[in-house]
């Protein structure tokens, strides 16, 4: 009965109800889009860090778990590598240049990854080969950078990098493509570390290693459970280090703190303004209907039956307007430029629905508890 | 009691108290009536009918006596019994506000017996069939907003009967009429009750429309002052709309004076109760 109610107001007052919807799903929108963002920029942030084989990354002590600041000797990298409970460790260093793209003219900025093909922090490809250490003037690429720069396994790949004050182009074969693989907003390219130290921007060009100086060390252990006393283990063994879990390193990077909790912010207000517009909506229209409710429940209606239609009428034009509100995010997005970044397949965005469908019912509840306590006899002016 | 009434009331009170202001609204009032009567309660504004009405239709307790239809005394009744009474035993019709609005002529009816979960094709035949014998063949899938007065309360009227109510009640329902429709509305009104065989119950405050009623009661102060169950003096009664003519809330010496009045000059006396 409250469903027939219900879905009978909605049909003959369509117009009324859909622009309500209407407004939902603006709310929608605006909701999922900040959620899709947040989402976007954490993982733009994070998504070489989150996708690494690895538990546990050691910095340079002091450094608050920044890859900019901390390095890390090649001697290091041998200790942390003999310690018991240890599966494997592989050092990385972190730098940035830019690949130029076909037409010759354009560059694209990239996070320039140089690791030990093998160790931890070498990506897995899906397309072509894995670094290897024998291998020479080679590259694999992210997906992204081989969109961008339209190149397949096998093609050349120039890079531009500044040493001393020159800038000077390398080209690198690119031997596989690995899935997204950004750091720090800007999508990455990985080559052995020696081959990193030689290409990567520097003050002086003749100056490289075979056994350079990296920024972090991936461990991966024997026994991922033990993470944190592995992370204590570490820190007492080898000086001037220390170790966190992958999800700490990525959440103490420059900005993303900030970044996170302003969008954060942004999407509590709009969660606020869609309870109160609902709310606003809902209670104007039970005041309206007064005498309406007045006259079923004078002639028998029971109570739960006017509640539940109102119910279920909020739940329906929620649910409606956020489904209105998830396509037209979707088509937004089709036409948005592949450089914002949006992902709508993260965690946060099943929370910003599931919220958003809850909106409707907290919002709607004012008028639910004042159809409740409508009184017969005085709705209809007896 | 008697088991002949359908509807029976003994020494109903009932008592306001507002911040130590105590009004008695109904004062012991008596009354019967029997399947097929059709009743007029009629009274100057404050007389106490429209409370007795919203008593016998469940919405409102009673202070003092009983209230019994169909053989169940409504004081006995827990809240939830008695809107399940209401929904199943009484047919209300009210001065205004009467339909859904987004329901239509025939989805009004029929709400009584989705109600009561009587919802099946016969129950639709037979709102049809009420609404095409009220002349509503042509405006059976018209929204209320589509119809006009008389019409919407034609509608009101076979949803309070559709679902076999023991009780009929209604409230002014002539109120926002003119004459040619209020007449038609009540007159279709006391036909059903007379064929349907239920007690009906109308409150107005237009005595013309008592011409279609078989007993007047008239209330003054919450009490009947007077029952006129004669079919000359009902048609004398109706045959004059003095009520209409009386100030709506005067002072009770003022109010009463032209009623008695009124039926001094046109009835033998009668006496008072039933």
């Amino acid at each position: 009965m409250s469903i027939y109610l219900s879905l009978k107001e909605i049909w003959r007052n369509k117009g009324r109800f859909f622009l309500f919807s209407m407004v939902i799903a603006l709310i929608a929108v605006l909701v999922l889009f900040t959620a899709g963002l947040g989402e976007g920029l954490a993982s733009a942030n994070k998504e070489y860090l989150e996708k690494l084989d690895a538990d546990l990354l050691v910095f340079q002590g002091g450094t608050n778990y920044s890859t900019i600041e901390s390095r890390l000797d090649y001697q290091k990298v041998k200790r942390i590598q003999r310690l018991d409970g240890l599966e494997d460790a592989g050092p990385i260093g972190f730098s940035n240049l830019k690949v130029v793209l076909p037409d010759g003219l354009e560059t694209l900025d990239i996070s320039f990854v140089g690791v030990n093909p093998g160790e931890p922090g070498s990506p897995p490809v899906f397309d072509g080969q894995s670094l290897s250490s024998r291998q020479a003037k080679v590259i694999v690429v992210d997906q992204r950078i081989a969109e961008q720069a339209q190149v397949n396994v096998g093609d050349m790949l120039t890079i531009k990098s500044t040493q001393g004050t020159d800038d000077k182009f390398f080209d690198l074969r690119v031997v596989g493509i690995t899935d997204g693989r950004q750091y720090f907003f800007q999508p990455s390219a990985f080559v052995s570390l020696p081959n990193w130290d030689r290409y990567r921007p520097k003050a002086d060009a003749g100056e490289y290693s075979s056994r350079p100086i990296t920024n972090t060390i991936a461990v991966r252990l024997e026994n991922p459970a033990a993470m944190t006393a592995m992370s204590a283990y570490i820190e007492n063994s080898i000086v001037d280090v220390e170790v966190t879990d992958i999800r700490t390193a990525y959440e103490s990077a420059p900005g993303y703190a900030a970044q996170q909790n302003t969008l954060n912010t942004m999407k509590g207000f709009t969660f606020l303004i869609g309870v109160l517009v609902i709310g606003g909506f809902f209670q104007i229209q039970t005041l309206q209907k007064v005498p309406q409710i007045g006259m079923l429940k004078a002639v028998g209606t029971p109570d739960q039956i006017v509640a539940g239609a109102s119910i279920l009428q909020i739940i329906f034009v929620t649910v409606f307007g956020v489904f209105l509100g998830g396509l037209a995010t979707f088509g937004l997005t089709l036409g948005m430029p592949s450089s914002v970044p949006i992902i709508f397949t993260g965690t946060s965005v099943i929370v910003a629905v599931v919220s958003l469908l809850l909106i409707g019912p907290i919002g709607g509840m004012v008028s639910i508890r004042l159809a409740l306590k409508v009184e017969p006899l005085t709705a209809l002016g007896m | 009691m008697n088991n002949k009434y359908i509807l029976e009331t003994k020494d109903v009170s009932k008592v306001y108290d507002s911040n130590g202001l105590v009004v008695k609204a109904v004062n012991e009032v008596s009354l019967s009536v029997t399947a097929g009567e059709f009743i007029g309660l009629v009274g100057p504004s404050g007389s106490g009918k429209t409370t007795m009405l919203a008593m016998l239709a469940t919405l409102l307790r009673e202070t003092e006596g009983n209230l019994i239809i169909d053989g169940q005394d409504l004081g006995s009744m827990s809240d939830r019994e008695r809107t399940k009474f209401r929904r199943e035993k009484i047919g209300f019709t009210f001065q205004a506000n009467n339909l859904v609005p987004y329901l239509t002529a025939l989805e009004n009816v029929e709400l009584m017996m989705r109600l009561n979960k009587k919802n099946t094709r016969e129950s639709r035949k037979r709102a049809t069939e009420l609404l095409v014998r009220l002349g509503m063949d042509d405006r059976l899938h018209n929204l209320p907003s589509q119809l006009s007065g008389g019409q919407q309360q034609r509608v009101a009227i076979a949803r309070s009967l559709v679902h076999d109510p023991s009780v009929v009640l209604a409230d002014e329902p002539t109120a926002n009429l003119d004459t040619e429709r209020a007449n038609q509305v009540v007159q279709i009104f006391a036909d059903l009750i007379h064929e349907q065989k239920r007690a009906g119950i109308m409150v107005t405050h237009d005595l013309r429309m008592c011409k279609y009623v078989d007993k007047v009661v008239q209330m003054v102060d919450g009490k009947i002052a007077r029952v006129i169950t004669d079919r000359d003096e009902i048609n004398l009664l109706a045959g004059t709309s003095e009520f209409d003519k009386l100030p709506k809330q005067a002072p009770v010496e003022e109010k009463l004076h032209p009623v008695n009045s009124l039926f001094k000059s046109n009835l033998s006396p009668a006496p008072a109760g039933n």
